[in-house]
C-alpha cells in the first residue's frame, strides 16, 4: 500500500517538474513548485505511516510552514515585477541580464 | 460487498483522490489561465489532504486544507486578479526542442523517483495508529516531537515568518519617487499659482444645473453668461465638447417668449416646438420648468445622461443659487 502512495507522490511531482520547466507564466510556475512541495509532503505522511513514527507529520509540517513563508516572497517579488514590467511572463525576466 | 472482499476505506479513499489529484496536476500544467490552473491545484490539495486524514494524520489534514488550500491558494487567487486575470499563456515555443527536452527529463526524473522510492519501500506498513494512541492522541503526539526534539527547528520557523512578513512588506511597499505634498504646501502652491499666473486659488465651480440638463458634461454659466470652462472635467469637455451657451439658453427663451406671447393672445401650444400635447395651456404659465423637463430627453451625442443626473443632485441647490443673477440677468434683456 506504502508503495502506491509513493507512485503517487513520484507521479505528482514529475508533474509538477514538468510544469516548472513547460510554463512560462510566473505565477503557474510558482504553483507547480507548491504541486512539488505537496507530493514530498505525501511522501512524508506515507513513511510516517509505513513505520509508524510520527517524525515525517513533523516534517511535512515543517515543510508547510516553509512553502508558507516561500509563497509571501515569491508572491511579493512576481507582484513587484509585474507592477513595472506590466507582465508575468518569465521571457521578459531577460532584462535583468547584466 | 462480499465479491470485493479485500478492499478498505483506506484503499478507497486512496484511488477517489489519487485520481482526482492527477487530473488535477495534469490540469494545472495545461490550463492556459492560471486561474484555473489556481483552481486544480486547489484540487490537488483537497486530495491530499484528504488521503492526509486516511493516513491517521488529521492535525495535517487540518494544516493542509486551512493553510494550503485557504491561505496560499487564496493568496495565488488574489494575486492574479491583481496582476490581471485576463492573461492567458502563449502557446509558441521559444526554445526549439523545448518540450521535447522537457518530456524526456520527465520521464527520467520519473524512472529515477521510481528508483529511489522504491529502495525505502521494504516492511510491512506498521500504520501510524499505535504511535498516535500511546501519545494520547495525533496532536499530542505531534506537540511532544515539535516542542521536544524539534524545538530548535521550531523556533527557527518563527524567525522565518517574521523574516517573510516584513520582507513581504518591504518588497511590496512602492518606493515614492518624490515627497507627497501635505496640505500646507498644497495650500502654498495654489497662492504661489494666483500670485504668480492670476489661477484663481478658490474650489472649481461645479457644473450647471438647468432644467433640461444637470450632467456633469453642462458646463455652470458666469454671471455675465458666458460658460465656465472650468466647471466641466477637462476629460469629458475634450471627448462631449462643451455646450455653447445658446443651446443652453434655448428653452428658457423658448419659454419666455411663449409666456409673453400668452400675454397677448389664446395660447396655443401647438406653436411651441413641445412633444408634449397632453399639457393644457392653463399649467403652462405659472410652472414652465416642469414642463420643460418632460421634453429633456435628448441628451447630446455621447453624452452621459441620466446617471449622472443623481450623482449632481446633491449639488444642484449651490447651483441654483448661483444661477440666480444671470437668470434675473437674463430676465431682464
Amino acid at each position: 500500500m506504502t508503495s502506491l502512495y509513493a507512485i503517487l507522490a513520484v507521479i505528482l511531482f514529475t508533474i509538477g517538474l514538468v510544469g516548472f520547466l513547460v510554463r512560462r507564466n510566473a505565477l503557474v510556475i510558482f504553483m507547480c513548485v507548491e504541486l512539488m512541495l505537496n507530493a514530498a509532503n505525501l511522501l512524508f505522511v506515507a513513511f510516517s505511516s509505513h513505520w509508524g513514527i510520527l517524525d515525517g507529520q513533523v516534517a511535512a509540517f515543517f515543510v508547510m510552514v516553509v512553502a508558507a513563508a516561500e509563497v509571501v516572497i515569491g508572491l511579493s517579488i512576481i507582484v513587484m515585477i509585474s507592477r513595472s514590467r506590466r507582465s508575468t511572463s518569465v521571457d521578459n525576466e531577460i532584462v535583468l541580464k547584466g | 460487498m462480499m465479491l470485493i472482499p479485500m478492499v478498505t476505506g483506506v484503499e478507497v479513499t486512496f484511488w477517489i483522490c489519487a485520481v482526482l489529484a492527477i487530473l488535477g496536476a495534469v490540469g494545472l500544467v495545461t490550463f492556459r489561465k492560471p486561474v484555473y490552473s489556481a483552481l486544480c491545484l486547489a484540487l490537488v490539495m483537497i486530495s491530499l489532504a484528504v488521503i492526509y486524514a486516511s493516513l491517521g494524520a488529521p492535525f495535517l489534514f487540518a494544516v493542509q486544507i486551512i493553510v494550503y488550500t485557504g491561505a496560499i491558494l487564496m493568496l495565488f487567487l488574489f494575486v492574479i486578479m491583481l496582476v490581471g486575470v485576463a492573461s492567458e499563456d502563449s502557446v509558441t515555443e521559444t526554445l526549439k526542442g523545448h518540450r521535447v527536452a522537457v518530456a524526456i527529463a520527465g520521464l527520467g526524473v520519473l524512472v529515477l523517483l521510481v528508483l529511489a522510492v522504491a529502495q525505502g519501500v521494504h516492511g510491512t506498513p506498521v500504520g501510524v495508529d499505535s504511535a498516535n494512541t500511546s501519545a494520547g492522541g495525533n496532536v499530542q503526539g505531534l506537540a511532544d516531537l515539535i516542542f521536544s526534539r524539534y524545538v530548535i527547528a521550531f523556533e527557527s520557523t518563527a524567525a522565518l515568518l517574521i523574516t517573510a512578513a516584513v520582507a513581504a512588506m518591504v518588497l511590496a511597499h512602492p518606493e515614492l519617487i518624490k515627497k507627497k505634498a501635505g496640505q500646507t504646501q498644497m495650500a502654498a502652491a495654489r497662492l504661489q499659482a494666483y500670485a504668480r499666473d492670476g489661477v484663481d486659488p478658490g474650489p472649481r465651480p461645479s457644473s450647471g444645473i438647468f432644467a433640461r440638463h444637470n450632467s456633469i458634461a453642462t458646463p455652470a454659466l458666469l454671471p455675465d453668461g458666458t460658460i465656465a470652462q472650468e466647471s466641466v472635467s477637462k476629460v469629458l469637455a475634450d471627448r462631449v465638447g462643451l455646450r455653447s451657451v445658446d443651446e443652453l439658453w434655448g428653452p428658457h427663451d423658448e419659454v419666455l417668449a411663449a409666456i409673453e406671447t400668452a400675454g397677448e393672445e389664446p395660447l396655443d401650444v401647438e406653436d411651441l416646438d413641445w412633444d408634449d400635447d397632453e399639457t393644457a395651456p392653463g399649467e403652462l404659465e405659472p410652472a414652465d420648468d416642469h414642463v420643460v423637463d418632460e421634453t429633456a430627453d435628448e441628451p447630446a451625442p455621447g453624452e452621459p445622461d441620466t446617471t449622472d443626473d443623481q450623482n449632481e443632485s446633491e449639488e444642484s441647490h449651490a447651483d441654483a443659487v448661483a444661477e440666480t443673477p444671470a437668470d434675473e440677468e437674463k430676465r431682464n434683456d
